[in-house]
């Protein structure tokens, strides 16, 4: 009892020491960019992807030619007046590599919103609920799994038709199951937070409780997932394009510009075609992975230098 | 039962358990058929009147907390009854549990779980009062403000982040988040037993002056008596799932009836040396 | 064990007939349907009507899905809507050389990808680390069909050494080291992949397991830091690498569409191209089918693997 009367004396204010608050918000971020900026091929990379963003939006101001207009010479190899050649049709293949950029960045941005959207709700109400829903929605996910993934996408893309705006949406119809699954793991582990159980005794929504309380928190690794499915994205649509399957010609696109590279005579004799869309298609996929790891990273609460 | 404030003044019992049960089943096997139950709560009676606090204590598996989460929504009892001032609680459908909220609350045991990493303090107390529609908008900041004092913490909490505190500070939110709906009983699930020895006190403090401005009864579960002693006017000693005694704290420690209970007292260290004695002459008995 | 098994292989049930629906609906809402492929234009509006309800194409999708489902338990995945062969022969016949490129690329990959994962874990930030870090993002991230490109571009068309398509010499013998040659470049091309993803794993495992008490403990206790290495760390590290390995084998499956159309490899994935090129559906519901057979297979026994490996798991519940 003495021990307590120690404290009995004056109000109980928190006598606590009260020096030094830790970390502020604004603290966490510049954290946030230490760690991250330790990543010197991941700054790198961010600038590459800065570059060919600004690239792809600005598309028409820094071409000389439009991508689908013809121009006199056909295959020719690079000239002055045509940086990277030609192509057989006798389009400038520089104009033509610029604006596939647009193609790449919109594949893969889109399609990974779509996914991440679809992912997040059906991973939050999967982890959140679990019983039956969860049941259903993992072995819905399960079973998409099961396809190998380029396969399905191909009977799709053959049944739906081809064209940008289907790729985008099969790409991102397609892609959820992992973010569910990935979403649902983090939710399990953040509904056992008691912050949770007390939005639930303080009689909020379940809808409140999952998208303001348990969301916030299941972010960072929607966003490291996030990061590699926009690579894996730009991937797919080019396999697809390459065989025939994604976007279509006269619209350019790294895939279906490596395509023509099927033919022997391209192959052999007329490399600037399809070496520059293959090395924008790793140059680009590169960027994204390093960006994506290096976020991992920083973003990984139990590293704190 | 008559009221421990006044002995002459038969007392309405504001929380009641009536012969609770929590059964939770363990599946075993390839169609994960039920094999067996683990009674976490097998047959507990209780009550708590208005203005008093009834310590529970067990150890850890007794069935203490599960006893939290019943008597606050967050699990259905498999049988039994929950009479809070005299209406059954346990079987609510959330729409209907609503308008108790306020009036039952509980505050966690780990203050570094119970709030969430990403919101500020301020937010934190400010979010129930919205939810609830309790007060227009333009009061709450002075309701959040008002908060914040009570419980002990400086106004510039309010744009922090729990990260930002210590556990004894952030328990003091946790508190003021329990009352900021006003409630009538506040369940406080071990609310002490994460933090330093020297904190625990000044937190007990805490807890005992907000009962005697604001009138509110607790249910105070622990797994040593020692806090438990601190704090209550009477104490109920569980043992795996059921209340194996119950009495007013001097009872308990002067003539501990139970086998169990015996064994709690001798674990628990006493501060008081005349309290020492007593138990010594208890003992050589 | 026995048990788990079992519970699994149960689970398995409804995620395989949630497959053959899915595969059902693709080839209801597919354009076109086996009639028209079968019967020439000039054939009566009559005659054409009589094959259908001949066929069961008037009665309702669940009846159709029954007759399906009731021929696939049969072992019987219906005939080619294009070459009017068996799709199950075909698939048959194709699955040898997918199984030997696939078997090959995996062993080769993972032979690469974990003693390189391990080395470079434990001489962390050394230039081999960075190397093998860099290299394994290369393998992510250039695309397979222009890796294989590439290689035939260099070696077919350039130096000349290696035959760029096929999986044998036309007239040749089909003898052991003629295959060889023309499995080459299609393995570079996705034991790279392989390797790529599965090198930044290896080390990741490797480095959390370093990182830890026991291995210390070990130390302290005087043993060969080898030994320590080889009888503590690596065992534990390769405990999570069984799990990727299960993961690889339907990424290896969209691999190989790829890679064998470029190589014209005669495997699974050109008799895939070829029926969604010619809207050959029974065949690709047949190759879908097997597909999602072995990836269930694949993750079963890994998950098993995994249990084997691992003391601390038990399914009991």
């Amino acid at each position: 009892m003495n021990l307590f009367k120690r404290y009995f004396a004056g109000r109980s204010e928190a006598q606590e020491e009260m020096l030094g608050w830790p970390e502020g918000d604004e603290n966490s971020r510049t954290l946030f960019w230490r760690r991250f900026k330790r990543h010197k091929l991941a700054v790198a990379g961010l600038v590459v992807i800065g570059i060919l963003t600004l690239c792809a939006i600005f598309a028409p101001f820094i071409t000389a030619y439009k991508p689908t207009t013809v121009t006199d010479s056909f295959g020719a190899a690079p000239s002055l007046q045509h940086w990277l050649g030609t192509d057989q049709v006798g389009r400038d293949q520089l104009s033509r590599l610029i604006y596939a950029a647009r193609v790449s960045l919109a594949v893969g941005l889109g399609s990974i919103v779509i996914s991440a959207v679809i992912g997040t709700v059906l991973g939050l109400i999967s982890g959140y609920f679990g019983g039956w829903i969860d049941s259903i929605i993992m072995r819905l996910t399960d079973i998409f799994m099961s396809f190998p993934y380029i396969m399905l996408i191909l009977v799709v893309a053959s049944i739906v038709g081809p064209g940008l705006t289907n790729i985008i949406l099969i790409l991102g119809v397609l892609g959820w199951p992992g973010v569910a699954r990935l979403v649902r793991g983090n939710v399990l582990s953040a509904k056992e937070n008691d912050y949770v159980k007390a939005g639930r005794v303080l009689g909020f929504s379940s809808g409140r409780i999952i998208f303001s309380h348990i969301l916030p928190n299941v972010v960072a690794p929607i966003l490291v997932y996030a990061t590699s499915g926009v690579a894996g994205a730009i991937l797919d649509e080019a396999a697809l394009s390459f065989l025939g399957l994604g976007v279509q010609p006269p619209t350019p696109s790294w895939g279906n510009m490596l395509a023509s590279a099927q033919s022997l005579t391209v192959l052999t004799s007329q490399p600037w075609l399809w070496v520059p869309p293959g090395l924008m298609i790793i140059l680009i996929v590169l960027s994204i992975n390093f960006v994506g790891d290096a976020l991992r990273d920083a973003l990984d609460p139990k590293n704190n230098k | 039962m008559h009221n421990p404030k006044d002995p002459a003044v038969p007392l309405q019992p504001l929380l009641a358990l009536e012969n609770l049960k929590k059964y939770y089943p363990v599946r075993k096997g390839i169609i994960n058929h039920t094999v067996d139950h683990v009674k976490a709560v097998d047959g507990v009676d209780l009550t708590i009147y208005p203005g008093e606090t009834l310590g529970l204590v067990g150890e850890s598996g007794s069935g203490k907390s599960t006893i939290a989460k019943l008597i606050v929504g967050l699990e259905t009892p498999t049988e039994g009854r929950i009479l809070f001032d005299g209406q059954d609680i346990s079987r609510l459908s959330p729409r209907e549990m609503i308008g108790l909220r306020s009036e039952l609350q509980i505050v966690f045991q780990d203050p570094y779980s119970s709030l969430n990493p990403r919101k500020r303090v301020g937010d934190l107390l400010a979010e129930p009062l919205k939810v609830h529609r309790i007060m227009p908008a333009k009061d709450i900041s002075r309701e959040v403000d008002r908060l914040l004092e009570l419980v002990g913490l400086p106004k510039n909490s309010r744009g922090r982040y729990p990260h930002e505190f210590s556990g004894g500070q952030r328990q003091r939110v946790g508190i003021a988040r329990a009352l900021s709906l006003k409630p009538r009983l506040v369940v406080c699930d071990e609310p002490v037993s994460a933090l330093d020895v020297s904190i625990q006190a000044q937190i007990l403090n805490l807890l005992k002056e907000l009962q005697r401005e604001l009138g509110l009864t607790y249910l105070f579960i622990a797994h040593g008596l020692g806090a438990v002693k601190y704090v209550s006017d009477r104490i109920a000693v569980m043992y795996s799932g059921k209340i194996v005694e119950t009495g007013k704290v001097d009872e308990i420690f002067r003539e501990p009836k139970h086998e169990y209970t015996r064994t709690l007292l001798d674990a628990s260290p006493i501060a008081d040396p005349r309290q020492r004695n007593k138990r010594r002459a208890f003992h050589s008995h | 064990m026995f048990k788990y098994v079992i519970r699994r292989l149960l689970i398995a049930i409804p995620v395989l007939l949630g497959v053959t629906v899915i595969n059902f609906i693709i080839m209801k809402m597919a354009p076109g349907n086996p009639v028209d492929m079968l019967i020439s234009p000039q054939t009566p509006a009559a005659a054409l009507e009589a094959k259908r309800i001949e066929l069961g194409l008037d009665a309702p999708a669940y009846v159709q899905y029954w007759s399906w489902f009731t021929h696939l338990l049969r072992g019987d995945l219906g005939y080619s809507m294009v070459t009017y062969e068996p799709v199950g022969r075909m698939i048959f016949d194709r699955l040898g050389p997918t199984l030997l490129l696939m078997g090959t690329s995996l062993i080769i990959g993972v032979a690469i990808a974990i003693p390189l994962g391990i080395l470079s874990a434990r001489r962390q930030y050394s230039k081999l680390d960075y190397a093998a870090v860099t290299g394994s993002f290369l393998g992510i991230s250039i695309p397979n069909f222009f890796l294989g490109l590439g290689l035939i571009y260099v070696f077919s068309l350039w130096l000349k050494i290696l035959p760029s398509s096929g999986m044998s010499t036309l007239g040749g013998n089909g003898g052991f080291v003629d295959i060889l040659l023309h499995l080459i470049m299609p393995v570079i091309v996705l034991t790279a992949n392989v390797a790529g993803r599965n090198i930044r794993y290896v080390r990741s495992s490797m480095l959390e397991i370093l990182e830890q008490d026991y291995l210390r403990t070990a130390r302290a206790k005087g043993l060969k830091e080898t030994l320590v290495i080889n009888r503590h760390a690596v065992r534990n590290a390769l405990i999570p690498i069984v799990t990727v390995l299960g993961m690889e084998i339907p990424i290896l499956f969209g691999g190989a569409v790829v890679i064998e159309q470029i190589f014209s490899w005669p495997g699974i994935g050109q008799l895939t191209m070829s029926s969604i090129m010619s809207r050959d559906y029974s065949t690709i519901m047949g190759l879908n089918l097997l597909a999602a057979v072995i990836v269930i297979l694949a993750n079963l026994l890994t998950d098993i693997a995994y249990a084997l490996v691992d003391p601390r798991i038990k399914y009991s519940k």
